[in-house]
Parts: structure tokens; sequence; C-alpha cells
């Protein structure tokens, strides 16, 4: 029997499981959710479900075969892995890469961010309910696929580098096609924005929801467009160039009120400076040759290096320590975007609705191969 | 006899079949739409451009396994779907197709029946539509359906109450009840209610999305928040009731709409002669012609708008819908007693 001081009805919070088998987690993501109705009290950030141990492999191959394990962590963006990898093993063995080869390495780069961005937005709108924008998205992303299967014969994990440049050049007339495909691009960001940009209800859901101060993103290690959303004007493109992006003329978009809004805005905006970058890298596309002096057996000196490009998520850094004995690094260490950003999940959904809470999974844009590696 | 027990039994079969296979191609229809915005082919594969894909899907839906988990409680969860369909499909009774026509010699009403309280039939029925949700929800002892149950609770009573002051409102201006009658006073005064009444339209249409679950207001099965919603846990032939139920709804509300906003049976401007070669269409036609008008722009609204929250559908309900309703009485009673 209850005691006598307890109310005649109790509430209670229940207990949510969202995922990892849930369409709107993207992937295997499971957030144990408190709700006080259907108001978030408390979560619980789960992960692991896709942890295939990246690594460790990585320290058991030899430096060529780990371009190929970094295409499975942001398979979303493949390219851009292969890109953070080889340009921090050449930052180990001082190797120069050729002019030509940082020009294609920048448009892959921002190929696949606006593969990514395609994904992002297509997904981001579907979990708040807009069907259309996701097909629409992918239907541009379709062509970036065709693209990079027109350049190396794969479509989602590109092993698409190699240690001191690029295994291929580009296919006759490719630089072409990337040129229609921006103009295709720019036409057809114009229709995304005519669907959510000013739609009232898209404002209603996308602003003040899942607010994060400029102080707060950089306290909790964001990066990428959360990070930019807030207001703090980082990119690595700009801060610390690499590959051609020194030599190319882009905007860094920022936000102001650090909601899904400012979020989506800034991703938006990215799509047209990435587009503004591949104009101008393939206009000012050198010759030359696509590899730089590589020793043919590749074994750094002993000695360790951090090296972080900006990937479609943001900072993607690798930490490798060679001994300059084996053929394999001594360490290997990863700092996805996408792990770090969605630290700031519990603390995003916080009080909003369960509604919310996939607006701002989304709105975070994680990528769980990433995350779990 | 035949008027009082053959004929209304056929006038029934001919609904109830016509409704079931109308949303069957309802189905198809939105499969088809949606797909055509969002530059795709649809269904393409079941009979020529995907036309027999309903009937493979009803069969599809039969042979599944239907599943009840093992601590739902049965009874409700068996009842639940049955709750939900059968309002949808009695609503049908006071749905006025066409004018009288005389079918070998005899008159026949194209309704199955004429009651004089028929608008408030509607909406007493069609309310009852909701606690298959509820109970569906409940029954299933699971939390995804059970917060999508609370949903469809508190968004079907903000949105009924807004929806029943426009009919209200449409009453005073017909001064009837009767489906058939409010046609006809349509007829009288010469002009649709649509325009007569642009606001009441307008609130009765976004009530309407509200009340048949669908988007942008389509909360209690956001399949990207709650997995489905209420019918998580079904399947099979119990799940099929429920989408029948939906489909079923959604063309009830847009009956309702044609015969209170946009006259119904009639043909566009009956009172201007010069129109009136448009009267070799059958009324029955042009009626069936404005609801699947409605049921497009309820398909182009799901494959364009992005869904609503919760607590700001209930804002719009309780803050704006529910106001201008109230506020449409009282305008259109104090028009009707001053003109």
């Amino acid at each position: 029997m209850a005691p006598e001081s307890q109310p005649m009805f109790d509430t209670d919070e229940i207990v949510l499981n969202m995922g990892p088998q849930h369409p709107s987690t993207h992937g295997v993501l499971r957030v144990v959710l408190r709700l006080d109705g259907e108001r978030v009290v408390g979560s619980d950030v789960v992960i692991g479900y896709l942890h295939r141990g990246i690594e460790k492999l990585c320290e058991n191959r030899d430096w060529t075969q780990i371009v190929l394990l970094t295409d499975r962590m942001d398979y979303v963006a493949a390219a851009t892995n292969n890109v953070g990898y080889c340009q921090t093993v050449e930052k180990l063995m001082s190797i120069e890469v050729p002019r030509r080869a940082r020009y294609l390495r920048t448009i892959m780069c921002e190929l696949q961010r606006i593969a990514s961005h395609c994904l992002w937005l297509g997904t981001h709108a579907m979990d708040i309910g807009a069907m259309t924008v996701f097909l629409y998205a992918f239907r541009e992303r379709e062509l970036i696929l065709d693209l990079f299967e027109e350049y190396c014969g794969a479509r989602l994990t590109y092993n698409s580098m190699r240690i001191g440049g690029l295994p291929l050049d580009i296919p006759p007339g490719w630089d072409k096609k990337v040129l229609a495909f921006c103009d295709i691009m720019d036409t057809k960001l114009v229709e995304y924005e005519q669907l959510l940009t000013h739609n009232r209800i898209w404002l209603e859901r996308t602003k003040g929801v899942g607010v994060i101060s400029a102080e707060e993103a950089v306290a909790i290690g964001l990066s990428g467009p959360p990070l930019r959303g807030s207001g703090v004007k980082h990119d690595i493109r700009k801060d610390e160039p690499y590959a051609a992006y020194d030599e190319m003329q882009f905007e860094v978009p920022v936000g102001e009120a650090g909601d899904t809004y400012d979020r989506y805005l800034v991703r938006i905006e990215e799509f047209r400076q990435s587009v503004k970058i591949i104009r101008q890298a393939i206009e000012g596309l050198p010759e030359g040759p696509i590899t730089g002096k590589v020793p043919r057996l590749i074994k750094p000196p002993a000695g360790e290096t951090y090296h972080a490009i900006e990937s479609p998520k943001g900072e993607l850094g690798y930490f490798i320590a060679a001994d300059g004995k084996s053929t394999a690094p001594y360490r290997f260490r990863v700092r996805p975007p996408s792990f770090c950003n969605l630290q700031a999940l519990p603390r995003l959904i916080q009080g909003h609705l369960v509604a919310d809470v996939v607006a701002l999974i989304g709105s975070v844009d994680v990528v769980l191969g990433e995350v779990d590696r | 006899m035949i008027d009082a027990i053959v004929l209304p039994l056929l006038k029934i079969l001919v609904v109830l079949n016509a409704v079931l296979v109308g949303v069957t191609f309802m189905v198809l229809l939105e499969r088809k739409v949606i797909a055509w915005a969002q530059a795709r082919l649809g269904p393409m594969r079941v009979g020529p451009y995907g036309m027999l894909q309903p009937i493979a899907d009803v069969l599809k839906l039969m042979v599944k396994e239907d599943i009840t988990p093992a601590k739902a409680d049965k009874w409700v969860f068996t009842a639940a779907p049955m709750i939900a369909l059968i309002p949808a499909l009695i609503v049908f009774a006071v749905v006025p197709f066409g004018p009288e026509v005389s079918i070998f010699g005899r008159r026949v009403t194209l309704a199955i029946t004429d009651l004089n309280v028929g608008l408030l039939y509607v909406v007493s029925v069609t309310s009852i539509g909701v606690y298959g949700i509820i109970l569906a929800g409940w029954a299933s002892n699971s939390k995804f359906p059970l917060l999508a149950s609370l949903r469809a609770s508190a968004q079907l009573i903000s949105y009924e109450v807004a929806v029943t002051m426009i009919l209200v409102s449409m009453v005073v201006s017909a001064g009837t009840l009767s489906m058939a009658g409010i046609i006809d006073a349509q007829y009288q005064q010469g002009v649709w209610y649509a325009f007569a009444q642009p606001l009441a339209f307008v609130v009765f249409f976004i009530g309407g999305l509200a009340e048949t679950n669908r988007a942008p207001f389509d909360m209690p099965e956001a399949e990207q928040e709650l997995t489905g919603g209420f019918h998580t846990e079904y399947s099979g032939m119990r799940f099929a009731l429920f989408f029948l139920a939906e489909y079923a709804n959604m063309i009830v509300v847009s009956c309702v709409a044609t015969t209170l906003f946009l006259g119904g049976w009639l043909q566009p401007f009956p009172n201007v002669s010069a129109l009136s070669f448009l009267g070799f269409v059958p009324g029955w036609m042009w009626f069936l012609g404005k609801t699947f008008v409605f049921l497009y722009v309820f398909l182009w609204i799901r494959a364009t708008l992005p869904r609503y929250r919760y607590d700001q559908l209930m804002r719009i309900g309780w803050k704006v819908l529910i106001p201008l309703g109230i506020a449409n009485v009282v305008v259109s009673a104090v028009l009707k007693v001053l003109l």
C-alpha cells in the first residue's frame, strides 16, 4: 500500500529507447530518452553499434592499404577521408604533392562536400517531414556518384587517393562534366530553397530549436557547420589551407543564432561556395604529373604528427605515430568530426520535444561509420 | 417493399464497394502523384503504369502474417482497427452524391439516405474514429504507439471544435442540417459557400487535414519520429484496416467539403443561363470531380510541406482556428439576421 503522503495519481517519466533501429537516427545511433510527456528531461546517447576497430586495423596494415580503410569511416564523403589520411602521411614523410594533384584533390573534396550535404539536406528535411526534398537532393547526389564512378570506378568507397598524389588522372572530358554538374547544382539549389528556406512550417520547426552559443560550441569542441552556425568563423580550409585551398576564392558562411535554422543556412551556403571552388579549380587546373616523388616502400621516419582537414562535417584529424622500423603505423588515431559533434546532442535536445530530437540529430549531421569507426 | 429494403440495400452495396475500391486506387494515386512531384515514376511493375498495384497491395496485406504482440491487450488490439474503419465507412450514408435521378422509371436519390440531421450525424460519427487510434495505441502496450495515441487524442479534440464551429456557421447560412438541403441552399442563394465564406472554407480545410491526420499534421503516425505511430505494432490485415480508415476519412472530408463549400453536385454557376450547356454532365460527376480536386490537394500538400510539431499544431488549433471559427459563427449569424 502506498504511503498516505503520496498523491492519488502518480506521474512518472517514461524511458523511450530511440534506436538503434529507428528511421531517423541516421544509422545505428541509439538515444535513450527520459520523457516527461513528450518533453525530453534527460538523454543518453549510446554509440558503438558500428564499431569495426578501424584504428586498430590500420595499425596492422601497410601504409597504402590504410587508404582503403579510411573510406569506411565517413562513407558519404569517402574521398575526403582519403585526402586527410594521405596528407598526414605526406606531412610525416615531407613529400611534395604536385600542383595538379592538389587541384584535383580540392575538386574531389568539394564534390564530396556537396554529396555529403545533399545527403544531410535530404535526410534532415525528411526527418522534419518534407519528403520531396529528400528525393531531390538524392537526385543531385547521384550525379556526383556518377562522376566518381567515371573517375575511379566506385560509387561509394572510392579509394581514390594515394600517398603523394592520385592513382589516376581524370578521364578526358571529365572536367567538362564537372562544370556541367556545377551549373545543374546552381539551379537545383534554388529548388531546395524554394521548398524550405522561407517555408513557414520549416521556420517554425527549426528556428530557436537546439540553440547553442558560440562559447558553448567551442567548449564542447564542435567543428564544421554546427560551429559556424553559432557564429564562430573557423574553417580549416581558410585557417590552415591544405590542397589548393590557398589559391581559391571563397567565403566561409557563419550563422548568428546557433539554432537549427542557422546550421541549415550555413550548409546551404556551403553548397554555393563549394560550387564556386570547383569552378575555380577546374578553370585553373594546371597540367603536370599527378604523383610526387614517393619511395617504392613507404616507411615514414620515426615521429608523430597530427593533421586536420575540413571534412563536410567538421574537423577531420589524423594522428599518426610511426616508429620508423615497421611498414605499419605504430599508432593510428582519428579525430572524427561526427563523434565530437555528437557530444553536443544531449545538450541540444534537453528540454525539447521528441519531434525536435530527430530534427537535431539531423542538424548535427552525423555519420555513424565515422562516430564508431 | 422495393423502396424500403431493396433500394437502400443496393445503394449501400454500391457505395461501400465504390468507397473500398476508391480507397485502394486512392493509395495508388497518392503514390503516383507524390512520385511525380518527386521526379520519379512510382509503381510501374504491376500492370500498365502500375495500374494494378492496388490489387497486389491488398493481396500482400491479406496474406501477411497477422501478429499480435504478446503483451498486447488482445481484444482491444483486435477491436481498434474496426473502430477506426467502421465510422469512416458509415459516414457515407448521408453523403449526397447527386440529385434525384430516374433509373428504370423510378425516382432515386443518389444518397443512401437524406437525414434531416445529416451534418450532425457526420460530426458525431467521424469523432468516433479517433477511439480506434487511441485504443490501438493503448492496446499495443508499447511506447511509441502510446505517445502517438496521446497526440491523436489531443489533436482530434482541438480540431474537432474548430471544424464544428465552421459547420455551425454553415448551418446558420443554409438554415438546415440536411446535406442535400445545404446544397439546395447554395443553389437558391446562387453562390457556393467557398466564395460566400472563404474564411470558413480555409479553416475547415486546415481542420480537415488535421482531423484526418494528413500532412502537415500527420503527427500521430509521424514515421520519422514515432516509427509509424499508433500502427507500429500492427501488421497484415489489421494494419490494412487502419490504412483503409485513413483514406476513407480523406474521402469523407473531401465529400463533406464538396457538399458544404463547392455546391455538391451543382454545376458551376447553375443560375447563369449562359453556362447551362454544362448541364450535360450529370450531377454525380460534378460531385466526384470536386471531391477529386480536394483529394488531389491533400496529396499535393503531403508532397510539399514539412510536418508541424505537436505543440505548434495545438497552438494553431486553439489560438488561431477556434477563435476564427467562433468569429465566423458570430459574423454569419449577425449577417443572417440583418440581411
